[in-house]
């Protein structure tokens, strides 16, 4: 009897990409439940067609580029990129814009580069910021949360809407939508008005946008599982909100009027979000602990830099877009020093 | 009077080394029975290179008998060792056999038919002065009992033991973690033979001339540990700690041993001994004593047979040379499940295609892996870059992008990221979820900057080859032409003292033979006879011509000259 030669080691492998996906994607459930809660039918009607229309481009990238579909598609990366994506769009947004963006993000941004493990930008941020310059208006065009909702819109007069651009008699686009918190934050500040008189408003919960913040803790929560799972590492999220609190306290503390508090950085628009589930993304980011250091402070720095300064009112997307192009330099210059070494890296 | 501690042992502090893993140890399946004495095969077949070096060269034929414990094979050169007979017999054979290598190529074999008699052949005395006696004494000893590594790299243990005198080594480091999982030789060893073990520290202490021996053994070996302090206590041994330490993969590398014991890294590239370090397997002190004490060569050594795949999973102590198959019958043969048979370890063991090998000084453990044990990792996919296998790497290497450049060909590129740094451990391709075989990208790596080394030694040697050859040419040719030059000046020296001298002469000759050709002239003139070359014309010709000259007379008067010719002929 022969018996067959491979190569050591000969182990019980614990890890798959498929398994690291599938907790990614569990560890999204609870903050996707809780926007839906707070945002309405809109956020999984938009999960299910950015998902529908990932696995389709993908699937249809696969046949053309004559790879076999079953190792791509069951790696789950690409449900992942449509989860992300769906949870960064507003809940009503034209069904054509999601399928879009993801398309988008999916061929050109993941696919054309050679799939996954090959490209240099993050899908999902992307098609997101694709989106939001091409459709400013349809793209900042939130709903309130539930608490402050007035006309919530049932199943059927959601898919209408997302599907049909139709509102139910008597509803007007600006009736019933409405910017996010940080949106508000900004557009204030720039009349000068004052912090303290801005969150006289009932918009306003303990730090962030009512409602907003929960979703918030709830992607807190996914993420503190997949560090507890091992799926990723303290070093970018800890680093990312950490730049980000410094940057907004050190503000905060020059002018409270001007600049709002630290937390309400941490619990608006998608910086927990970002900070967990974004940032981290294996493929485009850095991959040397010191470099995750630098990666991840620097997104909390842009993002603070473009929210205070910038043209936009949330700057998560961007930041994460600008430092994935700055990954490989950086983890050029932060490789760990090799054992044996002496402690100035190369002997 | 200085106060002791109600416990005399101070805590040893342990260090760590970065990334490493946790495994699950699967050691309890062989360590519930005691050693056992494997039986006497009919046949064994002896590899000539079972150590890193020059082969060993035999100095036994087909035919000769044999008797346990002879040398049949001598060391060559400074890095070999001899190989001995493990029983007495018959030389059958010196020919190519299988033998356990990852390439699985033949090697070159002595193979004995035993007779079954066991007949020891005359021992060298034992030494049981040791400490009394000369390093060297002792060196030459191990060396010739063939005593090499046993904890699977197999470097001869004299070239260990012999740093040179530059290098004063401190401490001796005795590997006793047996860190991979499955294997369990070492283990039992300590529990069953700890004196041997503790006799060859002692030896190798005499011989190395160190201050201090740290013994470390995984935590998870805790009859071990216990064999071992009782046997030091016994044995009076001095300097000696014995130290548990997590069991944490891959402790029992010898630089990650030594950083753990001592929090000391070995340099990149170097050895122990730069430090002042030894480090020894628990089974080579052994081997040692055996040597010294008991004029022993290695010619048995512990084998563990475990796995899903055997029937009864336990350790042998077995003749070096035994053909594999015969230890695997001894424990009640394969189970249904053997998918996989390994030689080593599951981490760094190496796949055998058939179970028809030998087992050689560095066969630690067979593992007949049922394929829950060893299952396939599938297919790989590419890398997410996830950076998993950098947490695990034990010499923080980054695992992704050697991969990366291996697989681009970039070799320098890879060795940039320090490759040769790689102690292909198995962390990183046991963790990579993309399930890429990272170590076997690494070998590859190494093997083709070693070919590509070779390649540009070569092309080097060429070069100087055609340089010197160049050189060469251009000397001879331009001593040739400084011959030929000394050669035309001495010529042209010569002819200008001649030179005046030649002329002379010539002009001499010149003027004398004028004036022969006048004489002779003038004497035909005065005979009436004018030179014409007119002798071998016909008559009618020279009647002609006699009329021309009879015409010409009265018109020029006397003449010398002669009628030239066309004037003959014109007119």
């Amino acid at each position: 009897m022969r018996f067959p030669l491979i190569s050591s080691p000969h182990s019980e492998r614990p890890n798959s990409v498929t398994q690291t996906m599938l907790w990614v994607i569990l560890t999204l459930v609870p903050g996707s439940l809780a926007m839906t809660w707070y945002f309405g039918w809109g956020i999984p009607i938009h999960i299910a067609l950015a998902t529908l229309t990932a696995i389709a481009s993908e699937g249809v990238v696969l046949k053309l580029r004559g790879r076999r579909m079953a190792p791509a598609l069951n790696d789950l990366s690409a449900v992942v990129t449509a989860l992300l994506f769906a949870l960064a769009i507003p809940p009503l947004l034209p069904w054509w814009l999601t399928v879009l963006g993801t398309a988008f993000a999916i061929i050109v941004v993941k696919q054309l580069y050679g799939g996954i493990g090959y490209n240099p930008f993050n899908p999902a941020m992307a098609g997101y910021v694709l989106l939001l310059v091409s459709y400013p208006v349809e793209m900042t065009a939130w709903l309130p949360p539930e608490m402050l909702n007035h006309n919530p819109l049932d199943l059927e007069q959601t898919l209408a809407a997302i599907f049909g651009s139709t509102l139910p008699a008597g509803l007007s686009w600006d009736a019933i939508t409405m910017a996010t918190p940080l949106d508000q934050m900004r557009t204030q500040l720039d009349l000068n008005i004052m912090i303290s008189e801005i969150r006289q408003s009932p918009l306003w919960g303990d730090f962030g946008g009512q409602g907003w913040e929960w979703v918030g803790n709830w992607f807190l929560l996914g993420g503190l599982v997949l560090l507890f799972k091992r799926i990723i590492s303290w070093h970018i999220p800890l680093s990312m909100l950490g730049a980000l609190l410094v940057f907004s306290m050190l503000f905060h503390f020059l002018d409270q009027e001007a600049y709002p508090f630290g937390l309400f950085h941490i619990f608006s628009g998608g910086t927990l979000l970002g900070a967990f589930f974004i940032a981290t993304d294996p493929v485009t980011a850095c991959t040397t602990k010191k470099g995750q250091l630098l990666f991840g402070a620097s997104i909390g720095i842009i993002t603070y830099v473009i929210r205070t300064w910038g043209g936009y009112p949330d700057a998560v997307a961007f930041a994460v877009l600008l430092m994935n192009m700055a990954a490989p330099t950086i983890d050029y210059y932060t490789q760990p020093r090799v054992f044996g070494h002496g402690e100035r890296g190369n002997d | 009077m200085m106060y002791h501690p109600p416990s005399n042992k101070p805590v040893h502090r342990l260090f760590k080394f970065p990334g490493g893993l946790h495994l699950p140890d699967n050691k309890a399946q062989s360590t519930g029975t005691p050693i056992r004495k494997a039986r006497l095969p009919a046949q064994l077949i002896l590899p000539l290179q079972q150590h890193i070096g020059s082969a060993a060269q035999p100095i036994v034929s087909p035919g000769e008998r044999v008797l346990k414990g002879q040398p049949i094979a001598l060391g060559q050169g400074r890095i070999s060792a001899p190989v001995h007979a493990p029983t007495s017999g018959t030389v059958t054979a010196i020919d190519a056999y299988p033998v356990p290598h990852p390439s699985g190529l033949p090697a070159a074999c002595i193979v004995i038919e035993a007779d079954g008699e066991d007949q020891w052949a005359e021992l060298p005395p034992p030494i049981n002065d040791f400490e009394k006696r000369e390093p060297e004494l002792l060196l030459q000893r191990v060396q010739g009992a063939g005593v090499v590594g046993m904890g699977g790299a197999a470097f001869p243990t004299r070239v260990k033991l012999d740093p040179g005198p530059r290098r004063r080594i401190r401490t001796l480091v005795i590997n006793g973690a047996e860190c991979e999982p499955f294997i369990t030789c070492d283990d039992m060893l300590m529990r069953e033979q700890p004196e041997r073990v503790v006799d060859g520290v002692a030896i190798l202490m005499r011989i190395l001339g160190a201050e201090e021996c740290l013994i470390g053994i995984e935590d998870n070996k805790p009859e071990a540990i216990a064999a071992m302090t009782r046997a030091a206590e016994t044995r009076k041994l001095a300097a000696t700690t014995i130290i548990a330490i997590p069991t944490h993969y891959p402790s029992g590398g010898e630089k990650q041993l030594i950083r753990v014991l001592t929090g000391h890294d070995v340099p990149s590239g170097d050895i122990p001994a730069s430090i002042g370090m030894v480090c020894q397997n628990v089974a080579t002190a052994a081997a040692v004593a055996d040597a010294v004490l008991r004029g022993i060569p290695l010619i048995s050594r512990i084998v563990t047979l475990t796995g899903e795949g055997v029937a009864l999973p336990c350790n042998l102590e077995v003749l070096i040379g035994t053909p594999l198959k015969d230890l695997v019958e001894q424990v009640g043969g394969y189970t249904g499940k053997a998918a996989r048979l390994i030689l080593g370890g599951p981490m760094m063991g190496f796949t055998l295609a058939s179970d028809q090998i030998p087992l050689t000084k560095a066969s630690n453990c067979f593992l007949a892996a049922s394929s829950k044990e060893a299952p396939d990792p599938g297919i790989a996919t590419p890398c997410i870059r996830c950076g998993k296998c950098a947490d695990a790497c034990p010499v923080s290497l980054l695992p992704q992008q050697m991969y990366w450049y291996a697989r681009a060909h970039d070799l320098e590129k890879t060795q940039e990221y320090h490759l040769f740094d790689c102690i292909e451990c198995g962390c990183c391709s046991h963790v990579c979820p993309a399930r890429i075989p990272l170590v076997q990208y690494f070998r590859f790596a190494k093997s083709e900057s070693w070919d590509q080394e070779r390649e540009r030694k070569k092309a080097e040697l060429a070069r100087l080859r055609h340089q010197a050859r160049a050189e060469r040419l251009a000397r001879l040719e331009a001593e040739k032409q400084e011959r030929l030059r000394i050669k035309k000046e001495a010529l042209s020296r010569k002819s200008k003292a001649d030179a005046g001298a030649a002329r002379d002469s010539k002009q001499a000759a010149i003027l004398a033979a004028a004036k022969r050709a006048a004489e002779k002239k003038a004497k035909l003139a005065q005979q009436g006879v004018v030179p014409g070359n007119t002798e071998h014309l016909t008559p009618d010709q020279r009647r002609q011509i006699n009329l021309a000259d009879a015409r010409r007379k009265p018109a020029s008067g006397p003449d010398d000259q002669p009628p030239r010719p066309h004037d003959v002929q014109d007119h």
